[in-house]
């Protein structure tokens, strides 16, 4: 329907396409072998190209979809951001919310559900990069933290999905005090003895890599997902030099000992489930 | 132009110079320039007060990086006694970029850690501009679960751009060391005072900020990203760091008003650097107060208070 929807005024078009997500249409060019694929067969494969096994973007309520066996209850709806700082650059950062909002068709950038995997009670946040980076603001910081406070009173593990370029701006230090909040609420998991597993998914970056993405009991990274403290081109001119070849993907970190493993999505579910299974002293799940 | 002056200094500066033409004529002739200079003296005062007065947030943020603001080092010396500085992660390196070591405050026995810019190129190379690397993190860390089994209370202060973006740092993983940082500070079993004494820059501050009281000394800045950084990200253009800085609301004054710092600590006329001994003295008599309160209750309840006063920080409204 794209010859349509080109005819409709701009305020009508749903835009989902952000540059790296996939866009609508019953065909899909992957974007790394540029294998043209049937959209239904790549949603149907979890976004992961079958050619090459490129793991394209995905937005966190179609990952609480896949990870969960059935229905959710969805956590922290109610937490909505605060513009604190009035902040304005060449857009107010209201407008730029709302639009997040109309093209995500989420209130923020962290989907929370509770749910069971492969019959596992268990918490997951996913964080939605298609809004406003997966930035972490105030709402992100406090959903996550309700995520936390409800594995904890239901006693079950937490996982959490992480795609974010890192705290949000716009927030200014409110933004960076989420990076010590979300942290702390780990550290009561660790104390009460429950699982805390963290998917790094592309990219994970900045703030939320330096916070609870990486404390994770278990980390395990999606192939090739870009992960780092300061991106890419912050280092280069910092150091002057040509950054290493994949530099900052998992196969790198997991290389450099700062991830446990790499997971196909495709897995994800399984390995979830069997993982959790042996934190809590569960039998083998039935996969 | 006087170097030790920022720009928007310089008629101050233009006075100090005059006084001083004025010192040097005066030891040479038997004329009576006293008065004269006592009168300069207190319009450069005034002047001095008037343009502190009406700072901008930019401006703040030129005074904290100023080049010759105290530095962690200015602070031990003059705030604690019998201070032994302890290097090293235990693995990697001495790390110069965070310093620490055990020291004595009014004669109580404490654990002080910070960040140590130079004051010259050389000294900055050494010290990698104050921005650390993961060892270091891990470092403060060692200090920090130090202080904890001996019962040693935790000083902080806080001066960095940010924490160190290079390969080996990311090879190292930067991100991990900051993070287990924020989570072990949230439950270490002793108070911690952190005191932002210049430039908090991001995550590379905020590591070694966790803690019971959070302080800012009255021209420090704290910042989620440098202004630099924000306004290339946000406006295209790092030249708009000025207007960053502004929307950012990177001042002690400003943060104060959001009410994500404990205290602001005043600062002397004209900045830190213009008496490093008052200003020394002023936030010694404020950290002793904190460290009072601090041990005035039980560590449970500390511990108690710091979560709580974690979990507040976003006003994230529940509509």
């Amino acid at each position: 329907m794209s010859w349509f929807k080109n005819l409709l005024p701009s305020r009508i078009r749903t835009s989902n396409a952000s540059k790296k997500g996939v866009p609508e249409g019953l065909w899909f060019k992957c974007l790394s072998c540029s294998a043209m694929l049937y959209r239904a067969e790549l949603q149907r494969g979890l976004l992961v190209c079958p050619k090459c096994s490129h793991h394209h973007r995905m937005a966190a309520r179609e990952r609480l979809n896949f990870l969960f066996d059935d229905d959710f209850e969805e956590l922290g709806t109610d937490v909505v951001a605060v513009d604190h700082l009035k902040f304005k650059d060449s857009k107010k950062y209201k407008d730029r919310l709302s639009a997040a909002q109309k093209k995500t068709g989420e209130t923020e950038a962290l989907v929370v559900g509770a749910g069971k995997i492969h019959g596992l009670p268990c918490v997951v946040a996913a964080m939605e990069f298609s809004f406003m980076g997966g930035s972490m603001g105030s709402a992100v910081g406090e959903r996550f933290v309700k995520a936390a406070e409800h594995a904890l009173m239901h006693k079950t593990g937490l996982i959490s999905i992480s795609s974010s370029g890192g705290a949000r701006m716009q927030e200014g230090l409110m933004s960076l005090f989420q990076m010590a909040k979300t942290s702390a609420a780990i550290k009561a998991m660790n104390k009460a003895g429950l699982p805390f597993i963290s998917v790094l998914a592309d990219p994970t970056t900045g703030g939320v890599a330096a916070s609870f993405a990486m404390l994770g009991d278990i980390i395990i990274a999606e192939p090739k997902a870009m992960v780092g403290f300061a991106g890419p081109r912050v280092i280069e001119q910092t150091v002057r030099e040509v950054l290493p070849e994949g530099f900052q993907r998992s196969e790198f970190l997991q290389e450099h000992g700062a991830i446990d493993m790499i997971v196909d999505r495709r897995e994800q579910k399984a390995t979830l489930a069997r993982l959790l299974a042996k934190l809590t002293q569960q039998p083998e799940p039935a996969i | 132009m006087n170097i030790n002056f920022l720009d928007f200094e310089q008629p101050i500066a233009e006075l100090q110079a005059k006084i001083e033409e004025l010192r040097l004529v005066g030891s040479d002739t038997e004329l009576n320039i006293g008065e004269e200079i006592t009168k300069l003296e207190e319009k450069s005062r005034t002047l001095t007060e008037s343009v502190f007065s009406s700072l901008s947030t930019w401006q703040m943020t030129q005074l904290a990086r100023h080049t010759l603001r105290p530095h962690t080092f200015d602070y031990v010396e003059k705030i604690f006694t019998d201070f032994d500085e302890q290097f090293g992660d235990r693995h990697i390196s001495a790390g110069a970029a965070i310093v620490g070591g055990t020291a004595r405050f009014d004669g109580q026995p404490v654990m002080v850690i910070g960040h140590q810019k130079g004051r010259n190129t050389k000294e900055n190379l050494s010290r990698n501009f104050g921005m650390p690397k993961p060892e270091e993190y891990q470092k403060a860390l060692r200090l920090m679960q130090m202080a904890e089994r001996f019962s040693l209370p935790i000083f902080t202060f806080i001066d960095t751009p940010g924490a160190y973006p290079g390969v080996q740092a990311e090879e190292r993983n930067q991100s991990e060391a900051i993070a287990r940082n924020l989570l072990e500070m949230s439950d270490l079993r002793t108070p911690i005072i952190a005191t932002v004494i210049g430039e908090g820059g991001s995550g590379g501050a905020l590591a070694i900020g966790v803690g019971d009281r959070l302080l800012m000394l009255q021209y420090s800045i704290y910042s989620v990203i440098s202004p630099e950084g924000c306004a290339s990200i946000l406006w295209k253009s790092a030249e708009k760091a000025s207007d960053a800085a502004d929307a950012l609301g990177v001042s002690a004054d400003k943060i104060e008003s959001l009410g994500l710092v404990d205290q602001v600590v005043p600062e002397p006329l004209g900045g830190a650097h213009r008496d490093v001994d008052a200003m020394a003295k002023t936030l010694k008599a404020v950290l002793a107060k904190e460290l009072h309160e601090c041990q005035a209750i039980s560590i449970d309840t500390l511990l108690k208070q710091r979560y709580e006063k974690l979990m507040r920080y976003g006003t994230a409204s529940e509509k």
